[in-house]
C-alpha cells in the first residue's frame, strides 16, 4: 500500500496524460466522425464510398496496429513531427491513431442516430429551401446527436481504456507507468494493479453517469 | 368563388410520368395551375394524388415529361432547387414540425437561413403569422406540446413565413382528430379567400365545395376528371368519379 502513496505524484501524472489523450482524441474523433457520417448519407456516391471505405478499414483494424503504424509509419518513416520533444511527438502521433480509430465508431453511432430522425423532418427542411448541408447541420444532426448520446458515452469510455494502447509506442500514460512501477515495487504488484484499475473506474464511471443523464435531459420529444 | 387573379399559369405539368418500381403512379399528367387558383385534388388512396403534389417541389423526381414553375423548368438539384422550394410552401399530412426547435423557431428558420432576413425581423413577422393562425401564445413551446390541429396551423405559418408563390397541401387534415379538422380548414379557407395559389390534396369534400376553384379527380395515376366543384359534385361525368363520390358522400 505504501508504494501507492509513495508513487502517487507519478500515478497522478500518468492519469493526467490518460485524460489528455482521451479528451484530445475524443474531440477529434467527434468532429471527424460527424464529417464521415455526413459523407455516408450524402447524395454524392464518391463521398459515400470514401466514408464507407474509411469506416470499414479503421473499424476492422486492431487498434494496436493503428497506433504502431502512427508511431513507426508516420513518426519514423514519414517523419511526421509535432514537437522536438520525443514524448510530446509520440503523444500527438498516438492521438492521431486513437482519433482515426474512434472516428469510425463515432460515425456509425451518428449514422444510427440519423436513422432515428423521421424522414419527414428532412423533407420539411428541404421543402422550405434548406440546402443539403443546412439540412444536415440544422435539422438532422442536432436530432441525431441527441438520440445517440448514450452510445457516444460508451464510445468515450472505450476510448478512455483504449488510450492504454498508446503504451505500445512508448507514451507514458497510466498502463505504461503501471508496468514501470511493477518493476520498482515487485512486492506490491497487486496493490499497484488495484490502484490503477480504481483510477480507470474513477474516470469511466462518472462518464457513463454523465452521458446517461445528458441522454435523458436532451432527448427530443416527439 | 373568389376571382381567379390574373389567370396566368403558375405551374404547368406536361406529359408527366412517374414509376415506383413496376408501379406506374403518374400516367401522362397534363395540368395547369393558375395564379390565385385553389385546386383541390381528390380521389381514392393510392391514386397518385400525393405523389403529384410532391412532384411540384421535386420532393419526388419525375421519369418523363416537364414541369414548369413560374415559366421556368423545375431545377434538378443544388442551390437552384433549394430556391424553387423556398418559393413553394408545403404542408404535410404529418405536420413535420422540427421537433428540436420551438414553435417560433420553426417559423423563423427558413426566413433567417434561406432568405437571410435579420433574426429580429423574422421573429416579428413570425409572431404575426402565429397570431394569425391563433398560436401566438404557444410560440415558446415545442411541437410535441401542441395538439395536432395546432401543429398543423404552425406548419401553415411556417410555409407562409417564406412568402411563397403557392402552397402545396398534402392531406393536411388526414392525421387529425375529427374535432381539430375545422380549425385547420378555417385557416386554409381564409388563405384561399386572400388569393393564395393552393394545391390541396384532401378528402374534405366540404372544403372542396367551399374553397376550390377547380376539382381534379385522380385514380390509378391518371387525371380522370377536372371540373368546377359545383359541377363535379352534382354532375360527375365519369363512372369512376361517380362511383367514388357515391361511396364517400353517402356517409
Amino acid at each position: 500500500m505504501q508504494a501507492l502513496f509513495d508513487e502517487f505524484p507519478v500515478i497522478l501524472d500518468a492519469f493526467w496524460l490518460t485524460i489528455r489523450l482521451t479528451l484530445a482524441s475524443g474531440l477529434v474523433a467527434l468532429v471527424l466522425g460527424t464529417i464521415l457520417a455526413g459523407m455516408r448519407v450524402s447524395p454524392l456516391p464518391v463521398l459515400r464510398g470514401i466514408g464507407t471505405t474509411y469506416v470499414n478499414v479503421l473499424r476492422n483494424t486492431p487498434l494496436t496496429l493503428v497506433i504502431v503504424f502512427c508511431g513507426l509509419g508516420l513518426g519514423l518513416v514519414l517523419d511526421v513531427s509535432f514537437s522536438t520533444s520525443l514524448s510530446t511527438n509520440y503523444m500527438w502521433l498516438s492521438i492521431i491513431g486513437l482519433s482515426a480509430y474512434t472516428a469510425a465508431f463515432v460515425c456509425e453511432a451518428i449514422r444510427a442516430g440519423i436513422n432515428t430522425v423521421p424522414v419527414g423532418q428532412a423533407e420539411a427542411a428541404r421543402a422550405i429551401g434548406l440546402t443539403f448541408g443546412q439540412n444536415l447541420r440544422l435539422i438532422v444532426l442536432p436530432q441525431a446527436f441527441r438520440a445517440v448520446i448514450a452510445p457516444l458515452g460508451s464510445i468515450l469510455i472505450a476510448l478512455t481504456k483504449n488510450t492504454t494502447i498508446a503504451a505500445a509506442i512508448g507514451v507514458g500514460e497510466a498502463s505504461l507507468t503501471m508496468k514501470t512501477l511493477f518493476e520498482a515495487h515487485g512486492d506490491a504488484v497487486v496493490q499497484i494493479f488495484a490502484g490503477f484499475a480504481l483510477g480507470f473506474l474513477i474516470l469511466t464511471l462518472p462518464t457513463g453517469l454523465l452521458f446517461g443523464w445528458l441522454a435523458k435531459r436532451l432527448a427530443v420529444v416527439r | 368563388m373568389t376571382e381567379n387573379g390574373d389567370k396566368t399559369p403558375l405551374v404547368v405539368l406536361e406529359g408527366v410520368n412517374k414509376h415506383f418500381g413496376s408501379l406506374h403512379v403518374l400516367r401522362d399528367i397534363n395540368l395547369t395551375i393558375s395564379r390565385g387558383e385553389v385546386l383541390v385534388v381528390i380521389g381514392p388512396s393510392g391514386g397518385g394524388k400525393s405523389t403529384l403534389c410532391r412532384t411540384i417541389n421535386r420532393l419526388e423526381a419525375i421519369d418523363q415529361g416537364t414541369i414548369t414553375f413560374d415559366s421556368q423548368p423545375l431545377a434538378v438539384e443544388g442551390k437552384a432547387l433549394a430556391k424553387l422550394r423556398s418559393e413553394v410552401g408545403m404542408v404535410f399530412q404529418s405536420f413535420n414540425l422540427f421537433a428540436h426547435k420551438t414553435i417560433l423557431e420553426n417559423v423563423t428558420l427558413g426566413p433567417i437561413k434561406v432568405r437571410g432576413i435579420a433574426k429580429a425581423d423574422a421573429e416579428r413577422r413570425g409572431m404575426e403569422l402565429l397570431e394569425r393562425v391563433g398560436i401566438g401564445a404557444q410560440a415558446s413551446k415545442y411541437p410535441a406540446q401542441l395538439s395536432g390541429g395546432q401543429q398543423q396551423r404552425v406548419a401553415i405559418a411556417r410555409a407562409l413565413a417564406m412568402d411563397p408563390k403557392m402552397i402545396l397541401f398534402d392531406e393536411p387534415t388526414s392525421a387529425l382528430d375529427p374535432e381539430m379538422v375545422q380549425e385547420v380548414l378555417d385557416v386554409m379557407i381564409s388563405l384561399a379567400q386572400e388569393g393564395m395559389t393552393m394545391m390541396v390534396v384532401t378528402h374534405e369534400m366540404g372544403f372542396a365545395r367551399r374553397a376550390a376553384d377547380r376539382v381534379v379527380f385522380m385514380a390509378e395515376g391518371q387525371v380522370v376528371e377536372e371540373n368546377t366543384p359545383e359541377e363535379f359534385f352534382t354532375n360527375a361525368r365519369t363512372d369512376r368519379a361517380k362511383d367514388f363520390l357515391s361511396k364517400i358522400l353517402t356517409h
